[in-house]
């Protein structure tokens, strides 16, 4: 193969002056952590309120969270972000756009909150199927002892359902970490963006490929085992998910 | 206000679709059926009882999974031209087209998924299928190809409908090696006419409508087969 190696780059400064090469990926996998992180609560939020919109007995809301999650899930992501960086502004009023184009982190903010509004579709079909998991006499029970709905979802219904799709909620939270990586589009610099500028700047391809794919694993195996942790730790004893 | 220009649209239609759309469609079906043939293999890889086999399928499928599409889609825009050249011992890495290189790796990406997907299908066949195949002395291979994949599929096929069309949402990441898929077309026009809102609004439709279309008609499929079983 007619490629130079040379592991030792992590340890040369990169041309930004930000130090080393090895800092400078650590700087983008701040910044991904960051934006997966807000939008990890953004996605957490919207998912369960549309997700127990969509449950209820009201035509009107269900079809309300119906059409968020079929808007959410049917444009491509890439196109999503696009729409609130570039078109959003231009659509509001003078004032408001002027405002969004001077925010500083202007791409942080928007990949972010547009990937968190992405997720949120996903996690309320989470949501949504946990509850309905559910057997039916749980929700009665909650009626005829006398609780208003808000206080059968709250102290009966979602309790249970959480727990019930936090495996498949620990793989949607790892999509989400994989997901800010689009935001590169918009230009935030996180790991991948860095790992591509790190590449341009050294021609050392697949060294900082490789630092980046060990980064990510290592990322996702932390997440896997926190998830893991929390399972056991929530898990009710003599249910689906208690041991 | 802001005065919305259809003409734009109009006039580079013909470009959008013959260039994009045709581009992201042939990427889209080609990359499904490969990524399904070889998630296919890979899914009976991991339920094969030679260890060496799974543990290799496994490693590969939780590798891919766990990486970015948009890293993976760099990794082998840079890696194809040398694995290339390893495979036919050139004296340079050899040039791969973007058309290519964003179908290599879409496939081999997708493998990962579909393979889960199938994996999940398989399992989901009867034991007695099994045994039954056998007893008719079949081998592994027909018993296989004739009695279990073939339901595996069938039992599947909504599941892997709904993850073609998350593909071809992915596709349009291709966007980061500047290659002209169908949102790449609407960019292009979009940034040499000044025309950014049309473009990536029409762009969104265009995306919106048929996903929607698509998953509307694979829940239709999914109703009449679950009433057959």
């Amino acid at each position: 193969m007619s490629y130079n190696w040379n592991w030792g780059i992590f340890w040369e400064l990169n041309p930004e002056g930000t130090g080393t090469y090895l800092d400078m990926l650590l700087m983008g996998l701040r910044w991904t952590l960051a934006a997966a992180a807000l939008a990890a609560v953004i996605a957490l939020v919207f998912g369960s309120i549309i997700g127990v919109i969509r449950t209820l007995q009201h035509r009107g809301l269900v079809l309300a969270g119906d059409a968020w999650v079929e808007f959410f899930r049917n444009i491509p992501l890439l196109v999503q972000l696009f729409l609130w960086y570039f078109v959003l502004p231009e659509l509001l009023p003078k004032a408001a756009g002027m405002w969004l184009k001077t925010l500083p982190n202007a791409s942080f903010w928007t990949g972010a909150i547009g990937v968190g509004l992405f997720m949120s579709s996903r996690v309320a079909e989470q949501v949504k199927a946990g509850i309905r998991s559910l057997p039916r006499g749980q929700s009665m029970a909650g009626t005829a002892l006398g609780l208003t709905t808000a206080q059968t979802y709250r102290y009966v219904l979602l309790p249970m359902a959480f727990r019930i799709i936090l495996p498949p909620l620990t793989s949607e939270l790892l999509n989400t970490v994989k997901n800010t990586s689009v935001a590169l589009t918009i230009g935030l610099m996180e790991l991948t963006a860095r790992t591509r500028a790190m590449q341009e700047y050294s021609f050392q391809v697949f060294e900082a490929f490789t630092a980046a794919t060990l980064i990510y694993l290592a990322l996702n195996a932390t997440l896997t085992f926190l998830m893991r942790r929390l399972e056991r730790a929530v898990s009710v004893p003599g249910y689906v998910t208690g041991k | 206000m802001f005065q919305f220009d259809f003409d734009i649209i109009l006039k580079t239609l013909p470009y959008l679709l013959k260039e994009g759309m045709a581009f992201t469609l042939t990427l889209t079906a080609l990359a499904a059926f490969g990524g399904l043939v070889l998630g296919t293999l890979l899914a009976l890889m991991r339920l094969s009882t030679l260890p060496g086999l799974a543990l290799a399928a496994t490693g590969y499928v939780n590798l891919m999974r766990s990486l970015p599409l948009v890293l993976v889609i760099f990794w082998f825009y840079f890696l194809v031209p040398y694995i290339g050249q390893a495979i036919l011992r050139t004296e340079r890495p050899v040039e791969v087209g973007a058309f290519a290189s964003a179908l290599i790796t879409f496939t081999l990406f997708e493998a990962a998924y579909f393979s889960e997907i199938m994996r999940a299908g398989i399992q989901s066949v009867p034991k007695g299928q099994l045994s039954a195949g056998y007893a008719l002395g079949l081998n592994y291979r027909q018993v296989m190809s004739y009695v279990v994949v073939p339901q595996a599929l069938r039992n599947m096929l909504p599941v892997i409908l709904t993850q073609t069309i998350v593909l071809f949402q992915d596709t349009s990441l291709v966007y980061v090696i500047s290659i002209t898929d169908f949102l790449g077309a609407a960019s292009k026009v979009a940034q040499r006419d000044g025309r950014l809102i049309e473009m990536y609004l029409f762009a969104a439709l265009v995306y919106f409508l048929i996903s929607f279309l698509a998953s509307l008609l694979v829940r239709r499929l999914q109703a009449r087969t679950a009433i057959i079983r």
